[in-house]
């Protein structure tokens, strides 16, 4: 199907694109095969715009923008690699490792971890703030699932998928600041439950090792979050509905 | 032409990086055409020498000794480098910052756990007390070169030591880096 939408003329550094009105900037590099890093941004999901991986400069005013919550407007000029950019997402980084206990050695998603991914591709080889080593206990109430808030980094991938395509919005985000937390219900164990319907498309979306099969050893836990994008496109098609109306 | 003089260091690890490190085999052989291994856990060396050019140093900043030796190498280490995610990171050695208190944690493990004889170990000494927190390398001394991994793969660390023979650092994009 053609694409109708009028267009636009941007530049992602430097090099010519056309960008369609009404989408955002991220979309946009997607769409055309240019990479700016995010990690909270899951498509099939509304923005969020939280985690900062994806933040790019536009020429005016040099202001730093989500990419992923920005819209393109004519002429755009967008800059991805830039020294202050590879900084600034190092930073960002560093601050999510020193946050939680990220201990890749021992992690069940270690290896096909995203933020594990984005480390390597932002070359964080250490982290310079102090790790903060805050105490969280695992809640391994569920039993099919396991939550692990040291390795979380509060992208709320999980929070929105239950929400929106799910509909049971067993997940939240609890206190504020550096107390922020996820958490079941409120703030009740998850295998106590009584809206979480085991579908299990937080752990498919979760970047970490923070959501996980119950069960799976180090390296072991492979997540699915192309899955959301499947679900999400097949239901904007209405793939599963009945042709003849009759469900 | 004198020879390179490397040393490698132990603190607060499981020893697995030194076991990458002998995982290169025979460019072992190489490695000691070309350079001196002046001190390590795998040679019988007792006091750590001067005029270090580079030390690859395993673990994370545990306990005092582990303080004292840091402090030690880098007063005679031309580089030092981080060898490995628990020098890098504190890694698994630091799993016990969250817990808090040291002597909590040891009344824990050996006075409550039930499968031991209900003694904390005391050798002044000979066993070294815990630090408060463990820290990873950096925060205890400055340092020049990171080598992710637990443990980093032979393949990389010889890729650093090269590096490091031919007066550079070692490579610090994309895979090199990769932790865990």
């Amino acid at each position: 199907m053609r694409d109708t939408r009028p267009t636009v003329n941007i530049s992602f550094d430097g090099v010519d694109y056309e960008g369609y009105v009404g989408e955002s900037v991220l979309e946009c590099a997607r769409r055309n095969g240019v990479t700016i890093p995010s990690l909270c941004f899951l498509e099939g999901l509304s923005v969020w715009g939280g985690c900062r991986i994806c933040v790019v400069e536009v020429a005016e005013g040099h202001r730093l923008r989500p990419a992923c919550a920005t819209q393109v407007t004519p002429d755009m000029e967008i800059k991805i690699e830039t020294p202050r950019l590879r900084a600034y997402r190092k930073s960002v980084l560093e601050l999510l490792f020193a946050e939680g206990n990220h201990v890749c050695a021992v992690c069940v998603s270690n290896g096909k971890c995203e933020l594990q991914d984005m480390a390597v591709f932002s070359g964080m080889d250490h982290v310079r703030y102090d790790y903060q080593a805050p105490r969280r206990e695992v809640d391994a109430s569920h039993p099919k699932y396991v939550f692990d808030p040291n390795r979380c980094i509060l992208c709320t991938r999980c929070v929105r998928v239950c929400d929106e395509i799910e509909g049971a919005h067993v997940w939240d985000i609890s206190y504020r600041g550096e107390h922020a937390e996820l958490i079941t219900e409120m703030n009740r164990p998850w295998g106590d439950s009584l809206s979480c319907t085991w579908c299990g498309k937080c752990v498919a979306v979760c970047p970490t090792g923070s959501l996980a099969y119950e069960g799976r050893s180090i390296g072991e836990m492979e997540h699915d979050p192309v899955m959301i994008k499947r679900l999400a496109v097949a239901r904007s098609r209405g793939e599963w509905l009945d042709p003849e109306g009759a469900i | 032409m004198k020879q390179a003089s490397i040393a490698t260091a132990w603190l607060g690890g499981c020893s697995g990086c030194h076991m990458s490190f002998l995982d290169m085999d025979e460019w072992l052989f190489e490695l000691a055409d070309v350079a001196d291994i002046v001190y390590s856990p795998i040679a019988d060396v007792k006091e750590f020498p001067s005029d270090v050019d580079a030390t690859l140093v395993e673990g994370a900043v545990a306990n005092e000794d582990n303080l004292e030796l840091a402090l030690e190498i880098r007063a005679k280490s031309r580089l030092v480098l981080s060898f490995g995610d628990c020098a890098v990171s504190g890694n698994v050695t630091a799993m016990r910052n969250p817990l808090g208190d040291p002597q909590q944690i040891l009344q824990n493990v050996y006075v409550e756990a039930p499968d031991r004889d209900g003694l904390i170990p005391n050798a002044p000494g000979i066993v070294p007390p815990l630090l408060p927190q463990v820290r990873p390398l950096h925060k205890v001394i400055r340092v020049d070169a990171f080598l992710p991994g637990c443990p980093p793969p032979a393949d990389r660390i010889q890729a650093a030591l090269e590096a490091l023979l031919e007066g550079a650092l070692p490579p610090n994009r994309g895979e090199a880096i990769r932790w865990g």
